[in-house]
């Protein structure tokens, strides 16, 4: 028998949190991620876990960051307009390495954009939206099976890396009600990095690839915890030589396990002579239209990377040793085209299939555009 | 090395503030009314914003976090409801606390979360060299009003009790012993408690009001506030310019955020739950 049920795409998060020990959630209501919030005020309670709805975006992620401070696992899920509310936040939880997992249903944009339609409009939001310069972990979930196992992997980044993770969602995806089957406890994979007790001042002390930073309060050591750049006791510093040591131990902390942290998946890639580049709900459709386009003796594979940020260039770079021929598809005016240019030669042709009027492109277009491509 | 020592962190020192400043005062009132109630530091959060109040935390050996401008509160909320039982302390300054941070300070009251706040009101922002803040007296001269402040102030003891919180006291920095009685009351209330701390800032705010220093404007601090008894027998007339000092509001009657979260919605919840199973 089955174990398959139907669940809509945003109570697929909010079960893979429960999932993944999620014990805290602060939000703030807004269309189209508002389910997520809700049925945690339901589930939460039942589990002595905590749940508040806050003023704002600010205040949410605000109070997500204290509780991650003080051991909790977090979340908060938000859309375009929020998501830019909580950029500052965002900063300082990179700066003070704090472990933290904010869903981002997308809308459309700039500012209220269309509510109620999807649009893959953050892709940049999410790498650059914060200040300076700084690492970023990004999830993008096409297929309902995906939104839970990617939802369980962002909260492991997150413990692993002691650094905020980012899952994208579409509108269309987050709304729809689909069949997945929710794993079993047991075949949930979940990394809890613990504090025990910390017993000195030195919590950010290590080297690229050891420990990770010891940023938990009441661990019997009294701890200082800063948004300013700081020493490795996290007193604030602007002496150049520990800012750029600082930095540079951030930035490489995601860098130098980038194998470890990107995924994809591809389809009919053996043979392909070109190459779709499809993430979530634009994914979905270039699927179709691969198969469609492969009936008629096209030789066209599909790229979906599930983990945008950082890019899957080293994984890019090898596939245009073979592929000359690239479309990127996605509902947007154009933002992740810019990073295939960024990674493939001139000898690489590129093609764009773009669109942000909040209709989601159809297998058909995707396989006029692969046709045209042929030519 | 006095009891209260224990709660400060000579590693971090000197401090950023300008001689003089009302802020030291306030840092050894808190360490003061820490020691008083005995409190283990690990026990203890102090949580700051931005400008010289939120410099603050630093100087505190007990878990202490430097947050973004305005929002200190929104990170309290979140370590007071994962730990109800640690005391929460917020230290803020007038235009953190009632300019970019005011949506958080009413809605924290309106909770009754159990944050302690500490409000340092010198009328000015200092830390960014001096511009007109919402606490700044009408007429008055700073960077961003060099003709004099048309915009009245907020009285931020009077708001925070239309806001609902549940203590409310104002001091001075002059009135030290009254400064951290009235903090480790707060510290011992279980709702929201704000204790707004009137100090001087003759730097960036009195030089530029005929009042260069501490001296001078820590007089005319003085000058401006009565006790609540005295304020309560003044005529309208009298009342102008003059701010009545103590503790002006303290309601036990209400429960605290986290302790109705906790204590009521959970099991509630989980009742809710058992007869759903049952059925």
């Amino acid at each position: 028998m089955s174990k398959r049920k139907v669940f809509q795409g945003n109570i697929i998060v909010a079960k893979a949190a429960i999932a993944a020990g999620c014990d805290f959630f602060a939000g703030y209501p807004i269309t189209p991620s508002s389910e997520v919030s809700q049925h945690l005020s339901k589930e939460f309670p039942k589990m002595g876990r905590d749940f508040i709805q806050m003023e704002d975006e600010i205040s949410a992620l605000g109070a997500c960051i204290g509780a991650s401070l003080s051991g909790k696992k977090v979340l908060t899920a938000t859309s375009g307009p929020g998501f830019s509310l909580m950029q500052e936040h965002l900063g300082l939880a990179v700066m003070a390495e704090i472990p933290l997992v904010i869903v981002n249903v997308m809308r459309g944009g700039p500012s209220t954009g269309i509510p109620t339609k999807p649009s893959q409009a953050d892709m940049m939001q999410t790498r650059w939206g914060t200040h300076g310069d700084h690492p970023i972990i990004v999830l993008y979930p096409a297929f309902a099976d995906e939104i839970f196992s990617e939802t369980v992997r962002a909260f492991n980044l997150s413990e692993k890396f002691w650094n905020p993770v980012i899952l994208l969602l579409d509108e269309v995806i987050a709304k729809a009600h689909e069949d997945i089957e929710i794993p079993e406890k047991k075949d949930i994979n979940i990394y809890t990095e613990k504090v025990n007790v910390i017993k000195d001042l030195n919590i950010y002390d290590r080297n690229i690839g050891e420990n990770p930073p010891r940023v938990d309060f009441f661990k019997g050591y009294p701890i200082h915890i800063d948004g300013l750049e700081h020493d490795s006791h996290g007193w604030p510093t602007s002496d150049p030589a520990t800012a750029d040591k600082m930095q540079h131990l951030r930035m490489q902390k995601i860098y130098h396990f980038q194998d470890e942290i990107i995924k994809f998946n591809e389809y009919h890639m053996e043979d392909a002579e070109i190459m779709v580049f499809a993430f979530g709900v634009s994914a979905r459709a270039a699927l179709s239209a691969v198969r469609e386009a492969r009936d008629e003796g096209i030789k066209v594979g599909l790229f979906q990377p599930l983990t945008i940020w950082p890019f899957p260039k080293k994984a890019l770079q090898e596939r245009f040793r073979k592929v000359k021929k690239v479309l990127t598809v996605e509902m947007n005016m154009g933002q992740i085209k810019y990073e295939i240019e960024r990674v493939s030669s001139d000898d690489v042709m590129k093609k764009t299939l773009l669109r942000a009027n909040g209709i989601p492109f159809t297998p058909k277009e995707i396989v006029n555009s692969i046709k045209e491509f042929t030519k | 090395m006095n009891k209260y020592e224990k709660y400060i962190r000579y590693q971090t020192f000197p401090t950023p503030w300008c001689p003089g400043c009302g802020d030291g005062i306030v840092l050894k009132s808190i360490a003061m009314a820490f020691s008083d109630l005995n409190l283990d530091p690990n026990d203890i959060i102090v949580i700051a914003g931005i400008g010289c109040s939120g410099r603050m935390p630093t100087f505190f050996n007990t878990n202490t976090l430097h947050t973004t401008h305005g929002r200190a509160l929104t990170f309290a909320t979140g370590v007071k409801l994962s730990r109800p039982d640690k005391l929460v302390v917020v230290i803020s300054g007038d235009g953190d606390a009632l300019a970019i941070g005011g949506n958080h300070l009413i809605h924290a009251a309106r909770r009754n979360i159990g944050i302690k706040m500490i409000l340092i009101n010198n009328g000015v922002y200092g830390m960014t060299g001096g511009q007109v803040s919402p606490l700044t007296p009408q007429k008055f001269i700073t960077e961003t009003t060099p003709y004099g402040n048309i915009e009245p102030k907020f009285h931020p003891a009077e708001l925070m009790i239309a806001a609902r919180a549940t203590f409310v006291a104002r001091e001075t920095v002059n009135r030290t012993v009254q400064l951290k009685e009235v903090i480790k009351k707060s510290f011992q209330h279980k709702g929201f408690s704000v204790v707004e701390a009137i100090s001087n800032c003759h730097i960036n705010l009195g030089r530029k009001n005929k009042m260069k220093n501490p001296v001078k404007m820590t007089k005319w601090i003085a000058e401006r506030t009565v006790t609540k008894a005295q304020y309560e027998k003044m005529t309208t007339e009298e009342r102008a310019h003059k701010y009545p000092v103590g503790i002006l509001e303290e309601n036990t009657d209400r429960y605290e955020y986290s302790e109705l979260y906790h204590k009521h919605i959970v099991p509630a919840a989980k009742e809710a739950a058992k007869k759903n199973n049952k059925k």
